[in-house]
């Protein structure tokens, strides 16, 4: 396997979701090339800092005016 | 994905039957996933507040139609993301090429530049609100599209099969498409986390 193809391969590989000959080639390639060593972490850790981020809590004018919104809608007796 | 609620179907049957008080208990738990998702997608907060209160009344109104094939949150996470997409045709940045094409050898494939080891993990690196900021900032830099099935996969958890559902896009359109947003945002975190980051984080910016 070449660098290019690592790369290609990255986001399955990283998912789980690679078929397990190519993640043989894959580590292979990655035992001797420092390049794509960094590249595949980095990578994860992208995906891991991203998904692991919990949203920020809904800021209080947002929430008033949602549910402001939802009052008036109640009041007029939606949906029909 | 949050955690849906333990009486999340007594409540949408409850919802269903009118009982709007049960409708209001359920968005309040994804509330703040719909405004995160219109957030990224649109990528300013006047459009996310929309968003949500455009997706909270389209799914308020329609919610006797769900009829229970996926979950509560995916159903408004679709209407919510059409909304979203809806407010960008509006402003004409939904095109089919990309804003900020990622670099291409030959063959299609995509040429990584920023090679460099981070030094500690992100989330040791600088604090929460920190990092939820310089997130923000930086899944902008991805094309509407991109950041659409990125959110939808790595943000919010879906499946790849979920996503190409929602997007109404295949399957491998929806693969292409991640790789390269974590490719391209991959760079983007190396110029902050890389071990000879040259940036200095968000706070420090301002």
């Amino acid at each position: 396997m070449r660098c290019r193809q690592v790369v290609d391969k990255i986001s399955e590989y990283i998912d789980g979701e690679l078929d397990p000959e190519l993640v043989r080639e894959l580590e292979r390639h990655l035992q001797h090339c420092e390049d794509c060593r960094v590249v595949v972490d980095t990578t994860r850790k992208t995906v891991e800092v991203f998904c692991h981020t919990e949203p920020a809590p809904l800021p209080d004018d947002v929430r008033e005016r949602l549910n402001q919104m939802f009052r008036h809608s109640f009041r007029k007796g939606e949906p029909n | 994905m949050p955690t849906h609620l333990d009486n999340e179907q007594s409540l949408v049957a409850a919802a269903q039957a009118g009982d709007s008080d049960a409708f209001v208990t359920l968005l309040n738990q994804y509330s703040r996933h719909i405004y995160r998702v219109g957030l990224s997608i649109t990528g300013n907060h006047q459009d996310a507040e929309d968003v949500l209160q455009e997706s909270s009344l389209k799914a308020y109104r329609a919610i006797a139609e769900f009829q229970g094939n996926s979950r509560f949150y995916t159903w408004l996470v679709r209407i919510a993301v059409n909304v979203a997409l809806g407010k960008l045709r509006k402003r004409a940045l939904w095109k089919e090429s990309s804003l900020d094409e990622p670099r291409e050898g030959e063959d299609g494939s995509y040429i990584p530049l920023e090679i460099e080891s981070w030094g500690d993990d992100p989330e040791k690196a600088c604090l929460h609100n920190e990092l939820q900021q310089l997130l923000a900032e930086i899944i902008q830099k991805l094309d509407p599209k991109s950041r659409t099935v990125f959110t939808l996969r790595d943000v919010e958890k879906f499946t790849i099969e979920e996503t190409a559902k929602v997007l109404g896009l295949s399957i491998p359109a929806v693969k292409t498409r991640l790789l390269r947003s974590r490719l391209k945002l991959r760079e983007e975190l190396t110029k902050y986390f890389g071990k000879d980051a040259r940036n200095a984080m968000p706070t420090s910016r301002r």
